[in-house]
């Protein structure tokens, strides 16, 4: 079942309206993956919530891929649902391993909120212009960002 | 120092409490800031983290097969809808074909899923609003439930019965007697429960008006389940993206425009008797066949064909060892879990371990709304609320 990427309406209509946002687009088993540049995040995901015929006012999901020893070293992994359509779409924004910063995206969505907190924990990525950036899962006190590839899973840290 | 609410100069009177983490109506070990004037709630927060276990970085270490008995600890009252996405999300990566009869089963066991991880909820969520007997109801119409899980898989809560593939075994003969008692004898008891809340005055005026969010917000704060379609959104990842022959069945797809607890109630007593639909359709049009895809190096063989055939012993040393390689790439795939949207972010590096296995959790996600719900309201609606969207801390915290 795989599709086109180039048949994507949601990528035909952020091309036209922002060409610069849109840095690669990957299609794996039917789903269609944009990579955004960091600052133009927001304005594409306005875009993709508001837009008649995309309508992507459900954000399912944030997350994050340490890439390690890579650089850019991770990736922000968004997943869109449209409730209108019932299409889906990732979207994926590089960031640097070095002082790791991304736009939040709380005012587009509220429920980002959570999740990129999860995120700033176990990663620590920094969500710039988040409401309450704190640790969610782990205690204030704690060191490290146990998803990263280089936190190990035992002996001592 | 954990988190907690600032206070606000010049509010002298109000009180700042901090409800939990061991409190018996928060359904585990969640903790609650509550700033409360007089017995109203002003501003809250929520602070979880306490059932914190790793899981996703114990998946980066294990095997695809190894990570199924995992997936029931997540959320350990619907650990077959678990199994059922951690399995659908690792075929999608392989580009797996499921037999029919294992999907058949995989959607009867997880419709029975459903129905007692619903229980559970009715039963809880009546005991904290004050109605103790529809507990032991409930409690006892799971135990049936949970028998059948311990016929089938051997384990009555950490089944781990989906295996990637398909089954990790056929079901033992006389299984679908058992189902088809229960399916005979639930919905009178369905109807008992009803009797006991449904026009229950008590139950009404608890439940009524109280914990209201409507359908616009309930997307933006990434409701998903029961609890968005209780706001009047007819969102339901069965129907809309089926998964797993789902779009052969016949069932309705319950929502109630009301928005409050009550309206929340109503949606999940009609989505069990719903399930129960599907159950029995599946009972009745189970096919013939094998249970485990032809896939031999990825399903593992039977132990009788180990004995007499050296390709299966190979596979069988290789899958035990080493485990499978799927093609490099990432896949999401959500179900329909008692909960709402679960979803599996599986990304491979053609290893045979996952490179990174995200769990989206429908319950950390719909948390994010109880402040929302809570806030201007009195405290013991609190209870109310928090009982209403259904939260396992186990799946909140993974």
């Amino acid at each position: 079942m795989a599709t086109d990427p180039a048949n994507n309406l949601a990528l035909k209509k952020l091309q036209e309206y922002d060409p610069e946002a849109i840095e690669d687009v990957r299609t794996f088993r039917g789903e269609v993956t944009l990579y955004i540049r960091s600052p133009h995040l927001i304005r594409a995901c306005e875009f993709l919530r508001d837009e008649p015929g995309l309508k992507f006012s459900f954000l399912a999901d944030v997350t994050a891929l340490d890439l390690y020893p890579q650089e850019p070293r991770f990736e922000v992994v968004y997943h869109l649902l449209s409730l209108e359509t019932a299409e889906r779409l990732r979207l994926k924004i590089r960031v640097s391993g070095e002082n790791p910063r991304v736009p939040t995206a709380v005012p587009v969505w509220p429920s980002a909120n959570a999740f990129e907190r999860e995120v700033f924990d176990l990663f620590g990525i920094v969500f710039e212009g988040h409401p309450f950036l704190q640790r969610l899962l782990l205690p204030e006190d704690w060191e490290g960002h146990p998803l990263r590839k280089d936190y190990p899973t035992e002996g001592y840290r | 120092m954990p988190v907690t609410l600032e206070r606000i100069p010049g509010k002298a009177e109000r009180v700042i409490l901090s409800m939990g983490p061991q409190h018996p109506s928060t359904h585990g070990v969640l903790r609650l800031v509550l700033d409360l004037e007089g017995e109203t709630v002003v501003r809250s927060l929520y602070d979880i983290g306490y059932l914190h276990t790793g899981f996703e970085k114990s998946f980066e270490s294990k095997t695809y097969s190894q990570g199924i008995t995992l997936t029931d600890r997540i959320d350990y009252l619907a650990p077959l809808s678990n199994n059922l996405g951690f399995c659908l999300a690792t075929e999608k990566l392989l580009d797996l074909e499921i037999p029919p009869r294992a999907q058949w089963i995989r959607v009867l066991l997880t419709e029975l899923t459903r129905i007692q991880s619903h229980l559970v909820w009715l039963g809880t969520h009546a005991i904290d609003i004050g109605a103790m007997s529809v507990f032991l109801y409930c409690f006892r119409e799971r135990e049936d439930i949970l028998n059948i899980f311990e016929a089938v898989s051997g384990q009555r809560m950490m089944t781990s019965y989906f295996r990637i593939g398909g089954l990790a075994l056929e079901p033992p003969l006389g299984w679908l007697q058992r189902v088809e008692k229960f399916v005979k004898m639930f919905p009178t008891r369905l109807d008992e429960y009803e009797a006991l809340l449904t026009q229950n005055p008590i139950w009404l005026r608890r439940t009524q008006g109280i914990g209201y969010i409507s359908g616009e917000d309930a997307v933006a704060y990434g409701l998903s389940g029961p609890s968005l379609r209780g706001s009047g959104v007819g969102w339901d990842i069965r129907k809309t993206q089926p998964y797993s022959s789902y779009d052969k069945f016949d069932f309705k797809v319950a929502t109630h425009p009301g928005g409050d607890v009550y309206a929340r109630y109503l949606v999940r007593v009609e989505e069990m008797r719903q399930s129960l639909r599907i159950v029995q359709q599946a009972m009745e049009g189970l096919p013939e066949g094998p249970v485990k895809a032809n896939a031999p190096h990825i399903v593992m063989p039977e132990r009788e064909s180990m004995k007499t055939s050296i390709e299966a012993l190979i596979y069988h040393f290789k899958i035990v060892t080493e485990g499978f390689h799927p093609p490099v790439g990432e896949v999401y795939q959500a179900i329909e879990s008692p909960r709402g949207e679960l979803g599996f972010y599986m990304v491979s590096d053609g290893s045979p371990k996952p490179f990174r296995c995200h769990v989206r959790a429908p319950s950390f996600a719909n948390l994010q709304a109880l402040p929302k719900l809570i806030e201007g309201r009195l405290i013991a609606d609190v209870v109310a609320c928090i009982g209403t969207i259904d939260i396992v801390l186990g799946e909140v915290d993974r």
